[in-house]
């Protein structure tokens, strides 16, 4: 499953122009269509990768993982301003993280992409910007109990749903957004949310956070 | 903390997710967050945003050694990172607040501003200023306006402005328009968390004088 992630990279995230435009309206559904199921798949097995990494230590599988994350990783850092070296840095130090953090990962709650993506920014933040971030309470100390199945599959599903939103954005706007991210604030207030399936994902969490909630009562 | 009426606007989590709020207001933001489960699932929504943009970045091409450099940092430490330990349940500051006091609101060296209120500035970069507020019940905070931005969060107590009233957990969101008198509620001290990007400007003539030893 994982050998063919350089391919499934490939249909999942096509040459962006492509995509755009009103005709060609049935070519657009069938890749579409092909694009979803393509990257359940994809995050289904970082979820397991991940779990590999957490519960045996598996460098193999870490490999494969810092395969795909580091270089897009290094990518997010160098458009938030860092010089290719200390990109290269943060990056390996980024990764590092996540295999000592492994074990904090909570699959029904966020994808694979955006815990590594909280750690990056972290980064960003405590040494490009050089400042620090404080960070919201965590629930449990320790281990929590294992998420619920149907959590973690829902979270995935929404993830991709919010991958596809985001590429069928007008250019212009999927270009604020991602200039956010980086971190650039010249693009002023960020009121770009508009046509992402944002409320649908927090309705989710929230969902969640309640059931923990009363589990740990 | 059911009871929480009023939030974060979703741009200030959207801000705080993608890390360009000064460290001040993200202290605010966070410690809001840590007692408030609808701003926590907003802010894992956006959080799931940054994760797509990150997933949509284009490749860096790696120095040659990476990956073995990386393997080389874990094995040099490869324990497991404990979580960060959440406050007692019976301490008023969540535990981001707590790292930046020393401690819970008995920890806190608070300094007498007149009329019975006291502050304590907490240190963060020079971007913007936090302080935490204690207004004895019954007291009026000076009457200010502000040229920036203005989070303030009940830590206990409460307080009122104008039609509305604030209690623990709820974070007031002014901007540069509002023109506010809070006056703490009758009861225990009001203690406030409270972040400003511009200095407050106090309307009556003594509380101006008194601004340069505020340091507000």
């Amino acid at each position: 499953m994982l050998s063919t992630h350089d391919d499934v990279d490939t249909i999942a995230r096509p040459a962006k122009p492509a995509r755009r435009g009103r005709s060609g309206s049935s070519a657009k559904f069938r890749s579409t269509k092909q694009t979803k199921m393509v990257k359940t798949v994809e995050e289904d097995s970082w979820v397991s990768v991940l779990a590999q990494i957490r519960d045996e230590r598996d460098t193999e599988a870490f490999s494969q993982l810092f395969k795909h994350f580091a270089p897009r990783v290094k990518m997010f850092l160098i458009r938030s301003g860092a010089s290719d070296a200390q990109a290269e840095e943060c990056t390996q130090d980024a990764l590092a993280t996540v295999w000592r953090k492994a074990h904090l990962f909570h699959a029904g709650r966020a994808s694979v992409s955006t815990w590594i993506f909280t750690i990056a920014r972290n980064r960003r933040i405590d040494v490009i910007r050089r400042d620090r971030r404080p960070e919201p309470e965590e629930l449990t100390w320790g281990p929590e109990p294992e998420p619920d199945q149907e959590d973690v599959v829902a979270m995935q599903q929404e993830s991709s749903r919010l991958a596809l939103a985001l590429a069928e954005l007008p250019e212009k706007q999927r270009r604020l957004i991602e200039a956010a991210y980086y971190g650039d604030l010249s693009h002023g207030e960020i009121a770009v949310k508009t046509g992402l399936p944002l409320g649908t994902i927090k309705s989710r969490i929230r969902l969640a956070l309640e059931r923990l909630r009363h589990e740990l009562r | 903390m059911t009871d929480i009426r009023h939030h974060l606007t979703d741009q200030i989590l959207m801000a705080y997710s993608t890390g360009a709020l000064p460290e001040a207001f993200s202290l605010v933001v966070a410690t809001h967050v840590s007692l408030c489960d609808d701003c926590r699932a907003e802010l894992a929504a956006c959080e799931a945003l940054g994760g797509e943009v990150l997933d949509g970045c284009e490749e860096a091409p790696l120095a040659d050694n990476s990956l073995e450099m990386t393997l080389a940092l874990i094995a040099n430490d490869d324990a497991r990172v404990a979580a960060p330990q959440p406050a007692p349940s019976d301490a008023v500051f969540p535990a981001p607040l707590r790292d930046y006091v020393g401690g819970d609101l008995d920890a806190v060296k608070w300094r007498s501003v007149g009329g019975g209120a006291s502050q304590a500035i907490l240190k963060t970069s020079k971007d913007a200023s936090v302080r935490l507020l204690k207004i004895p019940g019954g007291v009026a905070m000076p009457d200010h306006s502000h040229g920036g931005m203005e989070l303030t969060l009940v830590l206990q107590g409460a307080f009122s402005d104008a039609e509305e009233r604030f209690g623990p957990g709820d974070v007031e969101v002014a901007d540069e328009d509002v023109n506010h008198t809070p006056v703490a509620e009758l009861g225990p001290d009001c203690i406030c968390l409270t972040a400003t990007d511009a200095p407050l400007q106090f309307k009556g003539v003594l509380p101006r004088i008194a601004q340069p030893f505020l340091r507000i």
